[in-house]
Order: C-alpha cells, then structure tokens, then sequence
C-alpha cells in the first residue's frame, strides 16, 4: 500500500503565487510515477481475485493425480472428468432444476417488489411512513427466527420435497428490492403521471406503462440480483429438497462434495468440476448485467 | 395528512380541505393498499405469524411428526447448559471478532487505492467483484482445495516466503483464520460500496487539506474518513450481521449433510448447530429458542454499533 505516495514533498510548497509554478513543474512526473505505481499494484491484487478461478478451471481438466499439482497449465489435460461427473450425477437434471427455481424466484420477487415498491412511492396516505419503516425493520430480522415456523408452513401444505418453497415466498416481495426499487420510484418526475392521469389512464396503467419502463435498469438489477441470490443459495434447498432428482445445482455440489470429498471417496476432480459447473453461470450472469451489479451495489451503500 | 409532510420534495401540495379530499384521500389510499398487498399478506404469513409461532415454539418439544408438547422454559435451562451452545457461540463470536475488522480494513485499503487509479478504476473494481458471484458452497470447495495444509496453493505460496503455512483446514486453532481469509476473496461489494463513497467527497475539501499542507496520510485521516465514515458503518454492520449468521461455506467445507456425517467442532457456528438441531435432530422446539437466542445476540451487538456510532460517524449537513 505504499504505493500511494505518503505525503508528498508538494506539501511543503508555500501557498501563494510560488505554488502554481512549482506544481507545474514537479507534479505531472510525480503524479504519474504515483499512478503507475498504484496501476502496478492493483494488478498484482488482481492475479489474487481471478487466480483463484482460474486455478478451479484449470484443475477440472487435470486426472485425479494432478489436481493439487498447483500448475497453472495441466500436464496431461483431459475432458474425463466432465463425462465422469456427467455419469456419476443427474447435472443436467439439477441445471434445469436450478435454472427454473432461478427464473421463478427472480421474476416472483421483482414483479411483486415493484408493485409494493410503487405504492409507497407514489401515493400518499396517513400511516405510510410507519408502514415502510415496517418494512425497513423486517431486514434486521435474522432468517433463522422464522426458518422453522416457515418450514412448518410449507410443510402443512404439502410443498416440502418440492421446488415451490424456494421460490413463493418472492410473490409477497422482499423488504431490500422493496427499499431499492422505492429509492428509483421517488426519483421519477411526477408530470408524466399527472399528464397520464388527466388522460384518463388509471394506477395499473400508469404503473405498468410509465413507471416501470422509465425504472428499467433498477428492475433489471432486482432481477439480477435476485437471480444470482436463488442460484447459490443453499440452505433453502438443504431444508425443503429430499430426492436428489429435485436438487438445485449448489445442493447437487454438497451431495458430490459429501460423496467424493473430505468424508468420502476423495475424488476431488470431480468436485472440482462440479464446482465448475455451478459457478460459470454466475459468472455469465455477470458479464451480462456487469453495468447494473456495479452500478446496483454503488446505490445500495450510499442509501444506507 | 401528516404523513403529506413526509412525501419527496416533487410532489404537488397536499389535497386542501374542501369538501371532496378526503374522499379522494381514501380513494388513493385504497390504491396505494391494493399495490401493497402482496407485502402484508407476506408479512403476516411469513414474518409476523412465524415470529409468534416461533417464539410458542420455544416453549416446546417438538419434532413435526407427533404435536408439541408445552415444556415452559426447559428448551432455555438447556440452553443455559449446553457446552454446544457455549461452543458455537464462542466460534461465531472469534470468528466475527477475525473477519470483521480484517474484512473492513482490506476493502477500505482496496478502495482507496482504486481512488487513486484514475481511468483504469473500472476495469480493477470488476476484476475484485468477480469471485463475489462465486456460489458459497463452491467457495467452501476451494477453502478445502487452496487451504489445504500440505499441498494447497497458500501454503505452497507461504513456502515461496519460507513460511511454513499450518493446516488451515484441520488444524483447530486456523480454522476460523482461514474462513475469514477465504471471505476477503468476497469483498468485491463492499469496495464498491466505499468506492463509491469515496468519489462522493467533494474535490474542495482536498484542497482545503492541501493547502493546509497536509499529506496524504493527513487528508485520509482528517478528510476521507470522517467523509465516507457513514458508508465504513454500514459496511461494518451488514458484515457484522453476516458473520454471526456464518452457515455456508463452513457447513459445505466442514459438515456432512445426508448420510455422510463428518463434522468439526472448530467449525460449529451458532447458525450450523440450529440447523443441525431443527432440521437433522428435529428438536424444533430447541432450535426455536436457539433462534431467539441468536435475534437477541445479533440485536445488541448492532445496538452497541448505534451507540458507537453515534460518536463516529458524520452525516452531511449534521449539527455538531
């Protein structure tokens, strides 16, 4: 970290008409050796942020032997243990399973989130202030107090052992999209509402064909979000799915880690693979909506 | 209409007291309900009525299949006695106390080196973000890999320095170490999060610094903290909330699900041991009380937080 230059000799430069001078004359070489140095550092930071995957990658095409060689490219490379995990689980099976868990979740969780969102942005009525701090205070309840209860719920209705309790729960919205999405509504002008109303159009519309459209990336980043949350969740899953044909991706990867490695068989290429399988999606996502999780995450701690 | 006071700054006046207001004010009231019903209801069913019944719940013995018995207080007694309740609690707590401040004080040093990249800012804050999409269980797998005490990559890294690394992942005394190590490959959101705090202090009062002639150290200390000091409190929060509900990485890594049962008691954290008692022993009725136990921990240690933060943090446009 001493790559930033710790205090500067320009600080002993004498404010006044000498400083100008003095600046133009030392500051851009320093500035640049300063920024390079910086640049040379967060490079190297970033060899430690990526390698980590790359390393996964690379041992997934490694035999068993090889997969703690620690080598960055594999000695004998091998696509064996893609059709080995691919015989040894249903992969295909829990991808679909995953994908449709995902693609409910995160379109429950955004559709409801928004429409809850627009209506505390939007209209005003007596209680509304106390009524969102309800909601705010919800996100400081630990998910545990009601993981049994809401256990209990679903399984009093018959839904335990299916894929429905990992992703219903979003058709009531989450209080965090509900906050996030409220902070985007409040930004809106309001005449385009009030041109809309005078034209007869009513709160469904206004709300379906003005709001939304002109909130797109914030729904978008719910969506995200919220995708990215269901596809790695696992306690939810460890709780609610028994037959492993219903498993989602990341519970798939604990039955392949408990079958293969640290308690069992130590076949650790196929958990690596396996693990593989199960990240490149996100990473995918990623690169799809880069703009949105970066702008996305920006928001959330500012309004914090 | 006391709650008009409180709508955003563009919004028209309140509806005067004429006649007709407050038939229009019911009637958009009503709207507003209808486009808020999905969250009451959710809140009913699936906050409001599961905090009571989780809390009836604690008063219990109860294993889904035959009703539940009323106990009083027992589930809490036993609690009280416990030596796996006094375990996972003191595990989640050394483990908070490591990774908390690490985690801060790294995504801190991140971002302000970001500040200072210039134009290349955005491609490095990607690059930093990228391992947070990583699924949790699959981090737990490389915890197992990368930490490995004989032939991991850390260790082998640590050699190059002609350290010799423990063995991070069964060694009891590094194994919250290493946990806290593999949760800094996750920091990405936070350093967004200061970063952007950061390009929010306002350009002036470094040149007010400067001119004062402070250095860089100085303009941090003086100008950057107490600048981004409310982002720094709500990173150290949300974190410090995370990391008493430790689950995943640490159940993947070190605890058998189904059939296969290994386990490790360096690893038993408060959130792991009510998910192994509600749903593995099916002693809901405990793991009730355990949750509650939890709300009140999580509960304190945030109000300790407030508290402090009150004489820390600086927020625009604050009386002093």
């Amino acid at each position: 970290m001493t790559a930033v230059p710790a205090a500067p000799p320009e600080a002993a430069v004498v404010p006044g008409a000498a400083e100008g001078e003095g600046r133009l004359r030392t500051q851009p070489a320093r500035r640049r050796w300063a920024r390079a140095a910086v640049v040379t550092a967060l490079a190297a930071l970033t060899v430690v942020f990526i390698y980590p995957l790359v390393w996964l990658l690379s041992a997934s095409f490694k035999p068993r032997g090889e997969v703690f060689d620690n080598r960055l490219i594999p000695a004998t490379p091998t696509l064996e243990n893609y059709v080995t995990v691919w015989q040894e689980a249903p992969l295909a099976l829990w991808l679909v399973n995953t994908l449709v868990v995902t693609a409910l979740a995160a379109g429950t969780v955004t559709l409801s989130s928004a429409l809850v969102a627009w209506g505390f942005a939007y209209f005003r009525f007596r209680g509304r202030g106390a009524l969102f701090t309800l909601v705010l205070a919800t996100m400081m309840l630990p998910g545990a107090v009601t993981l049994i209860p809401t256990f209990l719920i679903w399984n009093a209705l018959g839904l335990v052992g299916t894929n429905v309790p990992l992703w219903a729960g979003n058709l009531f919205g989450s209080a965090f999209y509900i906050f996030l999405l409220r902070q985007f509504f409040l930004g809106l002008p309001r005449e385009p509402f009030e041109a809309a109303k005078l034209d007869g159009a009513n709160n469904w519309a206004m709300f379906w064909r003005i709001a939304v459209p002109l909130c797109r990336p914030a729904i978008v980043l719910t969506f995200l979000f919220e995708a990215q949350a269901s596809w790695t969740d696992l306690m939810r899953p460890l709780v609610y799915l028994q037959d492993s044909s219903t498993y989602t991706i990341p519970r798939g990867l604990k039955a392949l880690i408990d079958q293969f490695g640290p308690g069992g068989e130590s076949q650790w290429e196929i958990v690596v693979t396996a693990s593989v399988i199960t990240t490149v999606p996100m990473i995918v996502l990623f690169f799809l909506g880069q703009r949105h999780f970066v702008q996305g995450i920006s928001t959330t701690g500012s309004k914090g | 209409m006391t709650s008009a006071a409180a709508a955003p700054a563009a919004a028209p006046a309140p509806p005067s007291r004429r006649p007709g207001a407050s038939v229009s004010a019911r009637r958009e009231r009503n709207a507003a309900l209808r486009f808020i019903s999905p969250w009451i209801v959710g809140f009913l069913v699936f906050t409001a009525w599961p905090i009571l019944y989780s809390a009836y719940l604690s008063l219990t013995d109860y294993d889904v299949l035959t009703d539940p018995t009323f106990v009083g207080t027992d589930n809490y007694e036993r609690m009280a006695t416990d030596p796996k309740v006094r375990l996972a609690l003191w595990n989640t707590l050394q483990y908070t106390i490591i990774q908390v401040p690490l985690y801060v004080v790294v995504a801190l040093a991140l971002a302000l080196l970001l500040n200072q990249a210039g134009r290349s800012a955005g491609f490095f804050r990607t690059a930093f973000f990228i391992p947070k999409m990583t699924p949790p269980v699959a981090v737990g797998v490389l915890l197992l890999l990368l930490f490995n005490g004989q032939y991991g990559l850390v260790n082998e890294v640590l050699g190059v320095f002609g350290i010799d690394g423990p063995s991070w992942t069964t060694d009891a005394a590094w194994i919250k170490p290493g946990l806290a190590l593999i949760s800094l490959w996750s920091v990405g959101s936070s350093v967004i999060i200061l970063l952007a705090a950061l390009r929010d202090v306002p350009t002036e009062l470094y040149d007010a610094a400067r001119v004062d002639g402070a250095g860089w150290w100085r303009r941090t200390r003086t100008v950057t903290l107490p600048m981004i000091s409310g982002a720094l409190f709500f990173v150290t929060v949300v974190n410090t909330i995370a990391a008493f509900q430790m689950f995943t990485e640490a159940y993947s890594a070190y605890f058998g699900a189904g059939n296969s049962t290994y386990s490790n008691d360096a690893a038993l954290f408060y959130v792991i041991y009510l998910f192994r008692e509600g749903f593995e022993q099916l002693h809901m009725g405990y793991a009730s009380a355990l949750a509650w136990l939890l709300f009140v921990v999580i509960m304190l240690v945030t109000a300790v937080q407030l508290l402090v933060s009150r004489r820390l943090v600086y927020y625009e446009g604050e009386q002093r």
